[in-house]
């Protein structure tokens, strides 16, 4: 692959409700966040890659609402309805093709403006599933229970991941829902659909994330160290929840070892410092570890007890807080993305992980981790 | 002092501030979802006959239900439709305390309720459905459930009333 580099990236702090502002203002916001990062105007965006929801932003071609936010104007633009780890992988693509030096990827989503139950259940069948009122939370207490089930997982095991995650959010400002949490806490939080309990789930959150991408030649000319693409890949697995093995994470295993044979990773547990990834549930940390390949099926709840993922341990995983602790839809993938950045360019703040020199994002889309995008950042090409 | 002075002034200011929300009221966005030839035939034979259907794929052998036209993995049309049972086990399951209201009925469902994915003999494919049990100690992955019908059935995934466990 032609290299390709991280050069600006920008994050709104996520919230409950970010009252004053539609998601129009907090695309400006991170646009402008991502452009002053990357010491670029909007001039030298060479094309605009917008990533958006009709339904969440109850609007039909809901992208071009952002359109004079994001600086597309009289340029080349295009939208990916879905996690933001696809929409910047087709904004990678893009540069690859030749066509364009720089790319800039933005995301937005005020889950405080829907019903995020409704919103969710509408991503089901309309003639077998939806009249059955399946949505986010349901399905994935659904594969929790098939995960849990299949490989002896106990709901202290992924309770233990809401207490890391949530404190790891502490130390993060842009974090909505930053705690100290105890497994006992966590355990008698209220159940939601067993066997997830309100504490082992996302909150509902606004923000917005952008990024800019650019080709080799036009990384020399950005303000600040690049981050590089050194290996990237998706793969998907099939829609109907009835088609799948849920406690399976075949889908994960094939992108993930498609994106480190580009990179020329042969042990994740040992090459990769530090991973950002989709926990919009607790137990979800547990099963995309696994389809990582950080130790075998079942074996992340034990990885985790025993600290290898906590902000001290061999390799920490969201040091940010990740999704337990502030959950936009969409711009959640971009956020695993440039947090994977700012950690390899050591200006993670207060999460700062020690000597990262590459770094693991993984973004879904599709109910229950349908399907998966994994991108290895690291410092050199 | 000063500092209380300019909290004031923008206590002040922020009094002016009025932040405007616009709802969409009870406006609805109808469609007319078609089933296709092989779900018409599936949702009248859980209305007319209250029997599940399937249909094979020549090349896997797998059963799909509910019937669809194409095997994915195989990328095969399938044509063979077969009856599958109303008798089956729990793949995985759930029981939901949180209230929702659904969006096919305008109605809420009284929580809690079971809710499983369900393997039914003869298919190799699972479909959803609520469980008549709501002790999730009482539920097992691999336990035995049948269907049971709705006495008013209209073509829909709702002629199933719940899936029973079937108590050995
Ligand atoms: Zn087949």
């Amino acid at each position: 692959m032609e290299p390709v580099a991280v050069v600006g990236v920008g994050m709104t702090r996520m919230e409950r409700e970010r009252r004053p502002d539609g998601y129009a203002d907090l695309v400006y916001e991170a646009v402008c966040l991502a452009l002053a990062d990357a010491g670029m105007t909007i001039d030298q965006v060479d094309n605009v890659v917008t990533i958006s929801n009709d339904f969440f932003d109850g609007r039909t071609i809901s992208s071009m609402a952002v359109q004079d936010a994001c600086g597309s104007y009289d340029k080349n633009i295009s939208t990916v309805e879905g996690d933001g780890a696809f929409g910047a992988f087709y904004g990678l693509m893009r540069i690859l093709s030749g066509s364009f030096g720089t790319t800039l990827v933005c995301a937005h989503h005020k889950g405080s403006e829907s019903d995020m139950s409704l919103i969710t259940n509408a991503m089901f069948d309309p003639v077998y599933e939806r009249s059955l009122g399946i949505e986010a939370v349901t399905s994935a207490a659904l594969q929790a229970r098939a995960y849990m089930d299949r490989y002896g997982v106990s709901e202290e095991d992924c309770a233990l991941v809401s207490v890391k995650n949530r404190a790891n959010a502490l130390r993060n400002p842009l974090a909505q829902l930053p705690l100290e949490l105890t497994v006992e806490e966590v355990m008698s939080s209220p159940y939601l659909a067993e066997p997830l309990k309100v504490l082992d789930c996302c909150p509902v959150s606004d923000g917005a994330a952008a990024l800019v991408l650019a080709s080799a030649e036009r990384a020399r000319k950005a303000a600040g160290k690049p981050v590089w693409v050194r290996g990237v890949a998706h793969c998907c697995d099939a829609y109907h929840l009835g088609d799948r093995d849920l406690s399976d994470v075949r889908a994960l295993q094939r992108a993930a070892a498609k994106a480190y044979s580009m990179a020329g990773i042969d042990d994740p547990a040992r090459e990769i410092d530090v991973v950002e990834l989709y926990d919009a549930f607790s137990y979800m940390e547990l099963m995309w570890l696994e389809g990582l390949g950080f130790c075998g099926r079942g074996e992340a709840g034990r990885l985790t007890a025993g600290g290898a993922t906590s902000l001290e341990g061999n390799t920490p995983v969201n040091a940010s807080g990740g999704c337990l602790a502030g959950n936009p839809v969409l711009v959640a993938g971009l956020n695993r993305i440039i947090e994977c950045a700012l950690q390899v360019r050591g200006e993670a703040g207060e999460h700062q992980v020690e000597g990262v020199r590459t770094a693991v994002a993984q973004g879904i889309n599709g109910p229950c981790g349908q399907s998966h995008c994994v991108w290895v950042l690291g410092g050199e090409r | 002092m000063a500092g209380e002075k300019n909290g004031e002034g923008k206590e002040a200011k922020e009094e002016r501030k009025e932040l405007i929300k616009l709802e969409s009221g009870e406006a609805e966005q109808p469609f007319r979802w078609s089933a296709g030839t092989y779900g018409s035939r599936f949702l009248s034979e859980l209305r007319d006959n209250c029997r599940f259907v399937g249909v094979r794929c020549p090349c896997c052998g797998r059963v799909y239900v509910p019937p669809r036209r194409v095997c994915g993995p195989c990328f095969r049309e399938l044509t063979e439709l077969v009856p599958v049972s109303d008798e089956g086990e729990v793949i995985t399951f759930t029981v939901v305390s949180f209230g929702f209201v659904d969006p096919s009925t305008g109605r809420q469902k009284p929580v809690p309720y079971g809710y499983a994915v369900i393997k039914l003999d003869g298919a190799d494919t699972y479909i959803l459905h609520y469980l008549d049990e709501t002790d999730p100690g009482k539920i097992k992955v691999g336990a035995r459930v049948k269907a049971v019908f709705a006495e008013e059935r209209s073509g829909s995934m709702l002629d199933v009333k719940h899936f029973a466990l079937l108590r050995a």
